[in-house]
């Protein structure tokens, strides 16, 4: 491959990276928050309960700051497929399309629709319709994030297909669809985006406890986010590790580059922490801790299980798609693996004390607590982030694992400088909308902001 | 009929809804800095299109979607094709869709005026541009025999082109103008009255002036015969004429049918002159992409029909319903800009 072909990828890798990344900070927040600020609003409904309908202003209006630019972002990423990678789109659109163009018909639509019922509908639809018209837009927004993991997944796990004249072709919708990669995807994921809701729910009342603002009001917020956040960030770690395993079957790369696992191993400890060892010339860190046939249950579900290394891989990838480096950058996996998972671990232990303090009813005077959850609601975002990180470049250097390398996938007619260009423009743009969403989001969210009108009950009489 | 012929029209079907629904939109879009006289007015506009141009614009998602499903060749060509006049367009669609919702959240004038020009701008801009893109697929553009583009940006300007891009700002102006016509009350609907009529034969003759364009062009540049592409052409000199007439005896409903039945014809016209082809190749015109040579296997086609099929009535269904719903003219009276305090909202009453 030339250089200048190879620029090309690069920057048509980083630019997808940016800008899904950054979709990703806004989705799951909305698939979270969407089912809360619901759950508050029946509450409200089957009590009457001001309290929480004003809770169900106050956050809904946080989600639909969020929102919108969930919606913005995501429109890129539908384009970005043709634009930047139109050898891949040729390639995969008889698969890959399938549940893209299924999301946009079957759980967008639906999603947006019912949204602007909820939104305008306050004063001109039934108490019931209203309140249901919130469920249905979530029950959109959670059927969208099934599809666009089945998308996903495919490229993890390819099923369901053959290939002809260079084509993947779809031979069972059903494989697809049940995609066994796909569904813990999906379970892993939509948990994920409950974190983000309740650490948001949770932080912001922390927020409001620590300047004793509407003190009696958040109390209510708090401990609903509780009530989600404790089972779902401890659900999360088994779910993950579940995941784990699926990972270890489909993409054993993926599970090694991850463990920096260079050779076969059986039982294999888990690397909590090590300096060095994550290069082919420098396969055996200096310094590192490690629990003993840790990772023989993490990746087999067996204390006794058996990893395959990173250098038995390489040779036998080698054996069926001939010469070539078919290791991802280990040291990258290896971090982004572990941050996700030790932040995975600090969210539960946020939950559990933060329910524990509840409990004893010192949630609102422990100000060291209330900080920690204020600082806490970044945590979802870095583990989010690592996720995919460790998902996406843990699949290199293939593009759909096993059928497509990724700098064989670009554009061919689109430039270098084009694409430099545009990721340039996108990301003085995202960085703008970034510092407006963060600015609007704060100015929203923060305790003793005068209350508006959106939070005032619906007014019974018009004139 | 052909699973591929089906998905070719479905596709045309798919943008004639995103055309017929945002192009209203795009129209109440534009005219924001002109009509409204006060902030009560500015906000009425935007409630007229507020809980529905989200769905309006599922559309297009749809549209896209379908295409990169039934189409991949289409979809890949066209997109890495039109890549500059893309990202602009990814500009003007985010920050219009970023407007709708965040405007309102700051009472600075200098805010809201930022946000409302994001509107205007994002929304003629998005005119422009898929008039510009939707013509170039007939009129063709240097594709090479991998069926790649091997142009450059200039080569999407051409004096049809650019017209069309102009013919679609001026038709959705007018489609959203009377649109605005049967939601507003009072002196905004006076004035929507009028840009209505100073809107109505400029739009109807640039629509006029675009169809027949667009029936030489698949004449000359797609090898196609003057039938079958003239009738949704005709009809829609017919319906833009109609509606251009129906605006200055004042019948508001109507004209505005007239202006739907206009955009659906112009897609008709474009996809009937397009036909079998997808994306016309010139100078080349061996290397154009058709309909069998762009799509996908008949299973993956099946599967989306079926989906299609049962899916497509329920989404129209309630998208119905939520039209239904807000039917009601907007008075300005209920549009409390949502930030303001509790203790002002008692002492500034909306200015009326």
């Amino acid at each position: 491959m030339s250089p200048l072909a190879s620029t090309a990828v690069d920057l048509a890798r980083i630019q997808f990276a940016t800008t899904s990344i950054y979709h990703f900070l806004f989705v799951p927040l909305t698939l979270g928050l969407g089912p809360l600020v619901a759950t508050m609003q029946t509450i409200w409904h089957r009590t009457g309960d001001e309290a929480w309908l004003r809770l169900t202003r106050f956050f809904g209006t946080l989600f639909l700051i969020n929102f919108a630019i969930g919606v913005a972002t995501g429109l890129v990423q539908e384009f970005e497929f043709g634009m930047n990678w139109s050898v891949y789109s040729k390639f995969v659109g008889n698969v890959f399309g399938a549940p893209l163009a299924i999301e946009g018909l079957a759980a967008f639509m639906l999603e947006s629709t019912f949204l602007g019922l909820w939104i305008f509908g306050w004063n001109r639809l039934s108490p019931r319709l209203h309140l249901a018209t919130l469920w249905i837009a979530v029950v959109g927004s959670w059927l969208s994030g099934y599809f666009i993991l089945v998308a996903n997944s495919w490229m993890q796990h390819p099923v369901g297909y053959k290939i002809v004249d260079g084509e993947a072709q779809l031979t069972s919708v059903w494989a697809l669809l049940s995609n066994g990669f796909a569904l813990r995807a999906y379970v892993h994921t939509m948990l994920a985006g409950l974190i983000f809701g309740s650490s948001v729910v949770l932080g912001v009342s922390c927020w409001h406890f620590l300047r004793r603002h509407e003190v009696d009001l958040f109390r209510k917020a708090a401990k609903l986010a509780l009530i989600v956040a404790v089972p779902v960030t401890l659900l999360q770690l088994v779910v993950g590790n579940r995941f784990g395993e699926a990972v270890t079957s489909a993409q054993s790369m993926k599970i090694a580059a991850s463990e920096a696992q260079w050779n076969t191993c059986q039982p294999c400890g888990f690397s909590l922490f090590q300096i060095g060892g994550f290069t082919v010339d420098d396969q055996t860190p200096s310094f590192s801790i490690t629990v003993p046939r840790l990772l023989s249950y993490m990746a087999t579900g067996s204390f006794d299980g058996q990893v395959e290394g990173l250098n038995q891989l390489q040779a036998e990838e080698e054996s069926s798609y001939g010469p070539g480096n078919y290791m991802p950058n280990v040291r990258v996996i290896y971090w982004s693996m572990r941050v996700m998972a030790f932040t995975g671990v600090l969210m539960f232990l946020v939950a559990a004390v933060g329910a524990w303090l509840y409990w004893k009813q010192k949630l609102e005077q422990a100000r060291w607590f209330l900080w920690t959850a204020v600082g806490a609601i970044a945590f979802p975002y870095v583990a989010a982030t690592a996720g995919w990180i460790l998902t996406e470049m843990g699949r290199q250097p293939w593009i759909v694992q096993g059928l497509l390398l990724t700098s064989e996938a670009n554009s061919p007619n689109v430039s270098s400088t084009w694409v430099a260009i545009s990721l340039g423009f996108f990301i003085v743009l995202y960085l703008l909308l970034g510092i407006l969403d963060f600015v609007l989001m704060r100015r929203y969210a923060r305790p003793g902001r005068p209350l508006t009108s959106e939070e005032l009950p619906a007014p019974a009489v018009t004139f | 009929m052909d699973l591929e012929i089906f998905w070719f029209c479905l596709i045309a079907v798919l943008w004639s809804g995103y055309f017929l629904l945002e192009g209203f939109d795009f129209g109440v879009g534009m005219l924001l800095p002109f009509v409204p006289r006060n902030e009560r007015e500015r906000g009425a506009m935007f409630e007229s299109i507020g809980p529905v141009w989200d769905g309006n614009e599922v559309w297009l998602v749809v549209a896209a979607g379908a295409t990169f499903a039934a189409f991949p060749a289409w979809y890949a060509t066209m997109f890495s094709g039109f890549y500059l006049a893309f990202l602009l367009l990814l500009f003007f669609l985010i920050v219009r869709v970023v407007s709708f919702e965040w405007r309102e959240k700051s009472e600075s004038p200098r805010w809201r005026s930022v946000w409302l020009w994001a509107n205007t701008i994002g929304s003629t801009g998005i005119a422009l541009l898929w008039g510009l893109g939707l013509a170039n697929l007939i009129h063709g553009l240097p594709l090479d025999s991998n069926g790649d583009y091997d142009g450059g940006l200039v080569d999407l300007f051409s004096a049809y082109t650019v017209f069309a891009g102009i013919a679609f700002v001026l038709v959705f102006a007018f489609h959203g103008a009377s649109y605005l016509t049967l939601r507003t009350t009072g002196d905004l609907l006076e004035r929507t009255r009028v840009a209505a009529r100073r809107l109505a034969i400029p739009a109807a003759a640039a629509g006029a002036a675009f169809l027949i364009w667009t029936v030489v062009v698949a004449i000359d540049r797609n090898d196609k015969d003057v039938f079958p592409v003239v009738v949704p052409a005709v009809l829609g000199i017919a319906a833009l004429t109609l509606a251009a007439l129906l605006v200055y005896v004042g019948r508001s409903g109507l004209a505005f049918t007239m202006t739907a039945l206009g955009t659906i014809a112009a897609v008709a016209t474009l996809f009937t002159g397009l036909y079998p082809r997808v994306m016309v190749s010139n100078p080349d015109f061996a290397n154009s992409l058709d309909v069998p040579g762009a799509s996908s296997a008949h299973y993956t086609l099946a599967v989306m029909t079926v989906v299609a099929l049962i899916v497509t009535p329920v989404v129209l269904l309630y998208q119905s319903w939520s039209y239904y719903v807000f039917r009601a003219r907007i008075t300005g009276e209920d549009v409390h800009p949502p930030t303001e305090a509790m203790g002002r909202r008692s002492s500034g009453s909306p200015a009326s």
